[in-house]
């Protein structure tokens, strides 16, 4: 009788079953990685409204005071924002309904939780700059909150996700040293790190 | 020699309670239909095996209200986890013997 074999596959099973239990396994690498060609875009789009024809890495002195400038970069925060939850959303959803597991459970409720409180503070804190003027902080503030947010609710995320937080903490901090590159550490932050992430990601549990 | 069978637990033996045990290892506590669904069993066994649990201390119930509506979760006793770490420890000791 191979007892041991069948106990093995137990032992197999209780730490996949464990795992699976608290973490929420349908987020998709592939998201990460679109969500990073977003910004991508985005960053591009702000960078000709504004700076162009400096160089994106040439410091900036100046600030935005035009009000059509400020909302044409709203509208595209705002558009980078909702495609990359969009696409979030259906790709989780595309990938537990291959998996034969429900999206909405009570690992993804504590996980929408754990996000929301430390990105729905930043986003107040984030208006609250703007309303006074302190445009400069923006950039390095939306990091810091977003890598804190991760940092949250990566109890119930693979662990590259902490990762991800601490490093857009760690850009963040720097950005906030250097007020005249906020869009460059935003490029950087919002787009390179979540296509590198979300490739590692994609390919340790998505293929 | 001891046999390493003697100490695997009887109660935790059956492989869905030893599942149902895990999840509230791994989760502070859970609820009855998210265990359900986890596990893909039946409200009638998921409700025998609890009972099994139960009567061996090895969970607590707690009954709580949300929205007025009834709300039954289970949390893993401090009893419950050391009879699951007990039996995992077993199980690895005779995979352990067998492989020899």
């Amino acid at each position: 009788m191979e007892q041991h074999q069948a106990y093995q596959k137990d032992l197999e099973s209780i730490r996949k079953l464990m795992e699976r239990s608290v973490k929420f396994i349908s987020l998709s690498g592939l998201s990460g990685i679109l969500a990073g060609i977003y910004a991508l875009i985005g960053a591009a789009i702000v960078y000709y409204l504004v700076h162009y024809p400096i160089s994106p890495f040439a410091y900036r002195i100046y600030s935005i005071q035009n009000p059509e400038v400020l909302m044409q970069l709203t509208g595209v925060a705002a558009v980078v924002l909702a495609s990359s939850l969009l696409t979030g959303f259906w790709l989780s959803a595309r990938k537990a309904k291959r998996a034969g597991v429900k999206i909405w459970d009570a690992t993804s409720k504590r996980l929408f939780i754990n996000l929301s409180v430390p990105l729905i503070t930043g986003g107040i804190f984030i208006l609250i700059l703007l309303s006074n003027d302190h445009f400069g902080i923006v950039a390095p503030v939306c990091l810091i909150f977003y890598g804190l947010a991760l940092i949250n609710a990566s109890a119930n995320l693979y662990e590259e996700v902490r990762y991800l937080g601490y490093s857009e903490i760690v850009l963040g901090l720097i950005a906030a040293s250097l007020p005249g590159y906020g869009l460059l550490f935003w490029a950087m932050g919002f787009g390179l790190l979540h296509i590198i992430y979300g490739a590692v990601m994609y390919k340790r549990y998505d293929s | 020699m001891k046999n390493p069978f003697d100490n695997l637990d009887k109660v935790l033996e059956h492989s869905s309670r030893l599942q149902i045990v895990s999840v509230l290892m791994a989760n502070e506590s859970g609820d009855f239909n998210s265990i359900k669904e986890l596990l893909s069993l039946t409200d009638g066994s998921l409700a025998t095996h609890i009972k099994a649990l139960e009567r061996e201390k090895y969970i607590t119930v707690l009954k709580t209200f949300v929205d007025r509506k009834p709300n039954t979760r289970y949390k893993a006793t401090e009893r419950g986890r050391t009879a699951f770490k007990k039996h995992l420890e077993a199980m690895e000791e005779v995979i352990k013997q067998q492989k020899k």
